[in-house]
């Protein structure tokens, strides 16, 4: 979707300002945050592609006014909501008023370091061996759709040159939607900087993306 | 003793944090009633990137890529691998890839959608990685990125951004400091910066302060 995650480009957005001695949180709450947030994925429930649809779907405004952890916050809300284990109403009464769905695992203390080492590869196989090579001339498709991609808006309709075959992965515009995982072969695409952004674009920089089978046509 | 100003500002600010503490506080108390959540996994999932998930793994896989080429190559070919060969594995590092820079090409990598970042080796990514002024401009005006953290890269020296649409997760190997053949793994690992793990940063030289 073409929401306020899509960042690529944009101007105005300020300066970096990289913190010198950056703390892991800035608040306890962020800590639980991000507790909840892999806890409550633990559930089974909804996927990673799932996850970062919840986020990308809040209004432009908040998104981009939010720290990180509010979005992932305000995300996790939207899916425990949607997927029957939280109501609205206890999240604005801040206690339990009904039972609510059983998820198929909860995460308990003793489980969390082999969670984490195991981690969620989302390589999968396919039938099929990859439509395009290394050196091959591509171009990506023009699309727009309101729901869930991987394909960033500034590298949509650009013609560039495939550097790797990356193996063969989820897909997320289908995995997002409960359509299946539906695996597709990856690619590193890379493009000039004069081919994404045109005039004026710094000659000695290249920008790659890592794009789908699907979001790519041979020249 | 604040002025007037200061303190409605002081107010602001804290309204603003106790309205995030207020609503996770929420979240997890209904989440802890229902049984659905262990307060205590927080804890372990919090402490472990605090304490043993950083950018110090990553560090080291550097250290030894600069020490023993055989490594290098297998981080090329096999990043996924190779790391894990150290112990590093798990989640957001489950397909590496290693990159390398020269003196023709200088990496940087960005997450332009989300906030994707190879925790495995680097830990949780700072905020200024997840923040639209990072995201928004790394793919466009790089040098200019490069410059808010100090680093001007030779003239002629090009640049590859590589932005992490896919699952797979970036680390760039900075190049090797100069006059550093005499360092063991360990220094040498000292000499390697988040950041320039990142591309944002360029490896420490010998005897430069942190």
């Amino acid at each position: 979707m073409n929401g306020a995650q899509d960042l690529g480009g944009q101007h105005g957005m300020g300066p970096v300002a990289p913190e010198t001695d950056e703390p892991y949180f800035h608040a306890e709450w962020e800590k639980r945050a991000l507790g909840l947030t892999l806890s409550c994925g633990a559930f089974g429930a909804w996927n990673i592609d799932e996850s970062r649809h919840a986020r990308e779907s809040l209004p432009p405004a908040t998104y981009l006014s939010a720290s990180y952890y509010e979005i992932w916050t305000r995300g996790l809300e939207i899916l425990l909501k949607r997927h029957g284990f939280v109501s609205a109403a206890e999240l604005a009464a801040g206690h339990m008023l009904e039972k609510g769905r059983e998820p198929k695992r909860i995460l308990t203390a003793d489980m969390v370091a082999g969670v984490l080492a195991k981690g969620g590869p989302c390589d999968r196989p396919v039938p099929d061996g990859p439509r395009f090579a290394a050196g091959d001339r591509v171009r990506t498709k023009n699309f727009n759709p309101e729901t869930h991609t991987r394909l960033p808006r500034y590298a949509r309709a650009k013609q560039g040159i495939v550097e790797a075959v990356q193996g063969s992965f989820v897909f997320p515009d289908d995995n997002a939607h409960g359509k299946g995982e539906n695996p597709q072969w990856v690619y590193t695409v890379v493009f000039d900087a004069g081919e994404i952004w045109g005039e004026g674009a710094d000659p000695a920089l290249t920008v790659s993306i890592d794009a789908w089978e699907s979001y790519l046509e041979r020249i | 003793m604040h002025d007037h100003d200061d303190h409605d500002d002081h107010d602001h600010h804290d309204n603003h944090f106790s309205e995030m503490q207020a609503r996770v506080k929420a979240l997890e108390t209904v989440l802890t009633q229902k049984g659905l959540i262990d307060p205590a996994a927080i804890d372990a999932i919090v402490d472990t990137y605090e304490t043993k998930i950083g950018p110090r793994n990553g560090a080291r896989v550097v250290a030894k890529a600069w020490a023993e080429p055989d490594f290098a190559d297998w981080l090329r070919k096999d990043a996924t691998a190779a790391i894990a060969s150290l112990g590093y594995t798990g989640r957001q590092g489950e397909h590496m890839r290693a990159v390398f820079n020269t003196a023709e090409t200088h990496n940087l990598v960005v997450c332009t959608l989300c906030s994707c970042y190879p925790w495995s080796v680097l830990g949780l990514p700072p905020v200024w990685y997840k923040a639209p002024p990072y995201r928004s401009r790394a793919v466009i005006d790089p040098r200019g990125v490069l410059d808010e953290f100090g680093v001007t890269l030779p003239q002629g020296q090009k640049i590859r951004v590589w932005d992490s649409t896919a699952e797979l997760r970036y680390i760039v190997i900075p190049e090797r400091p100069d006059g550093t053949e005499d360092l063991d793994q360990e220094a040498l690992a000292d000499l390697v910066t988040r950041d320039s793990m990142i591309g944002t940063g360029l490896a420490r030289s010998k005897g430069e302060g942190r």
